[in-house]
């Protein structure tokens, strides 16, 4: 295949890719987008395969290492379960993380590149040196968050005392062996410095990622997610491939609209995230003062609560990580399709930072069958509650919490919450009175029009959908 | 020692409304409260002292005990001087007082050190919602106000073809169109009336037609918004313009239900005596603003008059026609206000002047009258929003604008460094990659919320397409002579596909997945 023919094809699937993320706009067309990108991707692959770059000795190795990875990933997307959606994406990021790595590392050693100028060449290694850390960053990263989304690492943000410093220090020691690595002359030379960016990229990313709570993960999943794109942008640079280029440039560039969506649903800066620490971002651990909720639970039980959906002619179930946790979603559907036969008008309200991912929650209700057509965002049913009978909140605190409206001192304060509490009756399916990933109190279990409906959320659905049925 | 409320008979002539319901007297007392009702207060209303009793209040047999034994009166109308007289030091009252139209009552009750809520000052704020006592007690006037007028009015007000002949729909016109305009409306066209509106706030028009009626503009621009949601005074070429809207509106009309009020001032005089002229004989016009001097010239208060064939009702005790259900509001009001001065439950209250409701409400505290209170807010603005907090949000925001300009700056730096230093080549690839960022920002937007995840796991499988550097370097066509590292460099290589492989195989499958499972 000659260079001009590559090329196209080339552009071809920049195309696809682009065409690919647009058909998301819609799950109709998704699927559809969905091909596009395969076809894109494959037409890549080919194009660079029977390329001018590529001699048939290296024929079987590309097809023995393709047979490897693609078996282990078609096994692991068929294996996993719709819950455990956060950690695959994760743990994939590192693989892209790790590839930026290994191909910045070969090209480097690569002695077979000349340049003609000296300035080509300098700006050769600082993509190479660019690449490697973001590489790095990304892989460590995404390892850590897959450790703290499958409950192999805590949740709970990690501080060293001084963190910021300590990311001031690295980030200055980057920059220093920059230097040294681009005057150092020689392969040899230059190979310490580059060593020890890497392990500086490397702590960074574990340091980065193990002070954010769980409940910023939307935010760290979606920045590590930017991060592999400009990885591969990088790389495209390093490598003076435009499609890399591109398609690095797409990637990165939808996580980052992700992550800044994930903050806004926060109402939190993205550097306040980053810098980690929930509350933390405005120098002090904030307590609300003085403004403790005060009054009593009214606990509910499973069959009360049957009845009273039973009586109900507008549901509103928002559910919340809890969900996920008790993998609870098929009875949730279950509910809902008795009540929707009975005439009940049920639907979904889904908060953007519900879950671990930005989505997640929509993709379980997917998964149990719900139709997406009443499954809505915050600002499409926001305003509905006052019109609403019951509203059902399943595994879920900060996003329905009172406070980031009321309470100007409310770390949360000013976040956009789903204003259960102006339902009818709101009902919050909860294991105990404990707070939220935020660590606030929510004045929303005091309410008078709200009841407790305490216990593992798998099971009292499924108590709910026995009485129900009776 | 936990504090009594009394709830008194009402003594204003015709008055059938009581301060409290058997129901809430139960709840006053989970609240920590003794409850003393006046034998008889409730006889009007349909709730007798034995169910009082049931409930677990105790029965005064007269009103002096009653005023005596007391901490708290609640009660409905405004105090008449032998009730004043009546009333010990340091008791509470809370009922309706009409401050701005009764500065001598604020007078005498001052004299006796007392505190007094009226539930006429409650603050419209969305939190004061429950204990708007005057929306509880507009919305039953309103939809009486359709009873009284449906009495007096000779015809059907839903439109029939009988054997007997076609029956036209009765044509409703409601001026004003407030909590109590909005009831006259829902009752009016659930009726079958055709009904028409009109008010002066332009913002009302979606809610007028929401319960089911036509929105009357009138031609003139002016905004009639006034402070807390009311309405305010409008100019001589508004009213003008109205007048002749008015007049063409109540011709047509079989019923006009007026309920314009402004705070604080005397009705408006909407409907002139021509206007009455010109209505059918058998019309007839319900003046809801009759206590207040009334929106029609020929309005007489209390009574109902037959003027050029019209009929015009001015009761101005609508809502005590309503005795039993305007009782019961009237009493969950008062609970939900009692909830706000005792949020100890411990059966003592305490008239916090901090919190804005009751602030609002507090017209006398300890006999020094604290009434006007500040202006409210808007009741559009988030309810308790503290200037402490409004503060290092402007500064925050601030911030953000200096971050901007510093983020700009910084973009034209590095262009500009890029531009000067930078080789040919290297541009070439950087215009592809800005550009690629663009596209990528308007393509994502457009994606929607609930694909996130599919979103993220595509990108995640594109983004294997890294997998081409490592592809063109596991045996690139070397030229002779060239010394390269070739085993580390292919091992490497080769680690890289695998990886990415997963990404890409692994990636589109499991959005497939995703994707399949996405279903109307």
């Amino acid at each position: 295949m000659s260079e001009g023919l590559q090329t196209v094809s080339y552009i071809g699937a920049t195309i696809l890719f682009i065409l690919s993320l647009g058909g998301l706009s819609n799950p109709e067309t998704s699927r559809r987008g969905n091909w596009y990108g395969i076809i894109g991707m494959t037409i890549a692959v080919l194009a660079t395969v029977f390329g001018p770059r590529v001699t048939p000795q290296g024929y079987a190795w590309i097809v023995g290492a393709m047979v490897v990875g693609g078996s282990i990933g078609l096994y692991a997307a068929r294996a996993v379960k719709m819950t455990q959606m956060p950690e695959l994406v994760a743990i994939m990021h590192s693989l892209v993380g790790l590839a930026a790595c290994t191909i910045g590392f070969a090209s480097f050693i690569d002695t077979s590149t000349v340049f003609a100028t000296a300035a080509e060449q300098t700006i050769h290694e600082m993509e190479i040196y660019i690449g490697v850390l973001i590489g790095a960053v990304t892989f460590s990263g995404s390892v850590i968050a897959f450790g703290k989304l499958s409950g192999k690492i805590s949740g709970k943000p990690m501080l060293l005392p001084a963190r910021h410093f300590l990311n001031l220090a690295g980030l200055l020691a980057v920059i220093w062996f920059a230097y040294q690595f681009l005057t150092a002359g020689s392969i040899q030379a230059g190979m310490l410095p580059f060593i020890v960016m890497t392990v500086i990229a490397l702590l960074f990313g574990i340091h980065m990622v193990m002070a954010i709570g769980g409940a910023d993960m939307p935010v760290v999943v979606s920045m590590l997610n930017s991060y592999s794109g400009w990885a591969a942008a990088a790389t495209g640079f390093m490598l003076s491939n435009d499609l890399l280029i591109v398609v690095g440039a797409l990637v990165g560039s939808s996580g980052a609209i992700l992550s800044y969506i994930m903050c806004r649903a926060m109402n939190r800066h993205f550097l306040s995230v980053i810098a980690g620490g929930f509350g933390t971002g405005g120098g002090t651990v904030a307590k609300s003062d003085g403004v403790a909720p005060v009054g009593e639970v009214t606990p509910i039980s499973a069959v009360e609560t049957a009845e009273l959906l039973r009586e109900a002619k507008n549901v509103i179930i928002v559910p919340g990580y809890g969900m996920a946790v008790a993998q609870a979603q098929h009875t949730v559907y279950e509910i809902t399709k008795l009540l929707r036969e009975k005439g009940v008008n049920v639907r979904f309200g889904i908060h953007p930072v519900a879950g671990r991912m930005p989505g997640h929650m929509n993709v379980l209700l997917a998964e149990a069958k719900v139709p997406y057509d009443i499954v809505l965002e915050m600002d499409e049913l926001n305003e509905d509650f006052p019109d609403t009978d019951v509203a059902m909140v399943i595994g879920a605190n900060d996003i329905v919490n009172p406070a980031a409206q009321d309470d100007p001192t409310s770390p949360i304060a000013g976040m956009p919450v789903l204003e259960v509490w102006k339902a009818k009756t709101s009902i919050v399916m909860k294991r105990s009175m404990a707070s939220g990933y935020a660590g606030v109190d929510n004045p929303l279990f005091y309410k008078e029009n709200n009841r407790m409906l305490f216990g593992d959320a798998k099971k009292m659905l499924d108590e709910v959908y026995t009485a129900l049925k009776a | 020692m936990p504090q009594t409320i009394g709830i008194p008979k009402e003594s204003f002539a015709g008055e059938k409304r009581v301060a409290t319901a058997p129901d809430v007297v139960a709840k006053l007392i989970k609240l920590g409260f003794a409850v003393t009702v006046e034998s008889g207060a409730g006889n009007e209303a349909s709730f007798f002292d034995d169910a009082y009793t049931a409930a677990g209040a105790k029965i005064a047999a007269s009103g002096a005990a009653l005023w005596s034994s007391s901490d708290i009166v609640f009660k409905v109308r405004a105090p008449d001087a032998a009730e004043v007289a009546l009333m010990r030091e340091g008791t509470t009252l809370v009922s309706f007082i009409w401050p701005a139209q009764n500065p001598d009552l604020m007078k005498s009750l001052a004299t006796r050190k007392v505190t007094v809520l009226a539930m006429d000052s409650v603050p419209r704020i969305s939190r004061a919602q429950k204990m708007d006592a005057l929306s509880s007690m507009a919305n039953i006037a309103g939809y009486r106000a359709v009873i009284e007028a449906a009495h007096h009015f000779g015809r059907f007000f839903t439109g029939q073809i009988t054997a007997a002949g076609k029956v036209p729909p009765a044509r409703v016109f409601i001026i004003g169109a407030g909590v109590a305009g909005l009831a006259a409306i829902g009752t009016a066209s659930g009726l079958g009336a055709i009904v028409r509106a009109n008010d002066t706030r332009p913002e009302v028009a979606d809610q007028v037609k929401s319960m089911g009626a036509e929105f009357v503009g009138v031609d003139y621009q002016e905004e009639g918004t006034g402070v807390g949601g009311y309405a305010k005074v409008m100019s001589e070429g508004f009213q003008k313009a109205q007048r002749a809207a008015f007049a063409k509106e109540a011709k047509d009309a079989d019923i006009v239900i007026t309920t314009a009020l402004i705070p604080g001032k005397p009705a408006p005089k909407l409907i002139t005596a021509e206007m009455v002229q010109s209505m059918k004989p058998g019309s007839v016009i319900v003046d809801m603003a009759a206590e207040q001097g009334g929106n029609c010239e020929l309005t007489e208060p209390g009574k109902v008059v037959v003027k050029h064939g019209v009929t015009i009702i001015g009761y101005t005790d609508l809502p005590s026609r309503l005795s039993k259900q305007s009782s019961t509001l009237y009493a969950t009001n008062l609970l939900r206000l009692t909830e706000e001065l005792c949020k100890t439950k411990d059966g003592v209250i305490d008239v916090n002047m901090e919190d804005e409701v009751i602030r609002g409400a507090t017209v006398i505290k300890n006999g020094e009258i604290t009434w006007p209170p500040p202006t409210p807010k808007l009741s559009a603005a988030p309810p308790a929003v503290k200037p402490a907090a409004a503060a290092p949000k402007a500064e925050e925001k601030k911030k953000s604008g200096g971050g901007v300009i510093v983020t700009a700056g910084l973009a034209v730096a590095l262009f500009a460094l890029v531009g000067l230093y930078a080789p040919t080549a290297f541009l070439g690839h950087f215009t592809v990659f800005v550009l690629a960022c663009f596209v990528g920002y308007m393509t994502v937007w457009n994606v929607t919320p609930a694909l996130h995840t599919p979103l993220m796991s595509v990108t995640n499988a594109i983004s294997s397409i890294i997998t081409i550097g490592a592809l063109i370097q596991i045996a690139p066509p070397l030229a002779v002579g060239t010394i390269r590292p070739n085993d580390l460099i292919l091992g490497m290589a080769v680690l890289g596909i695998a990886l990415t492989s997963i990404n890409m195989f692994g990636g589109f499958a499991v959005t497939r997945r995703m994707l399949m499972m996405f279903h109307k």
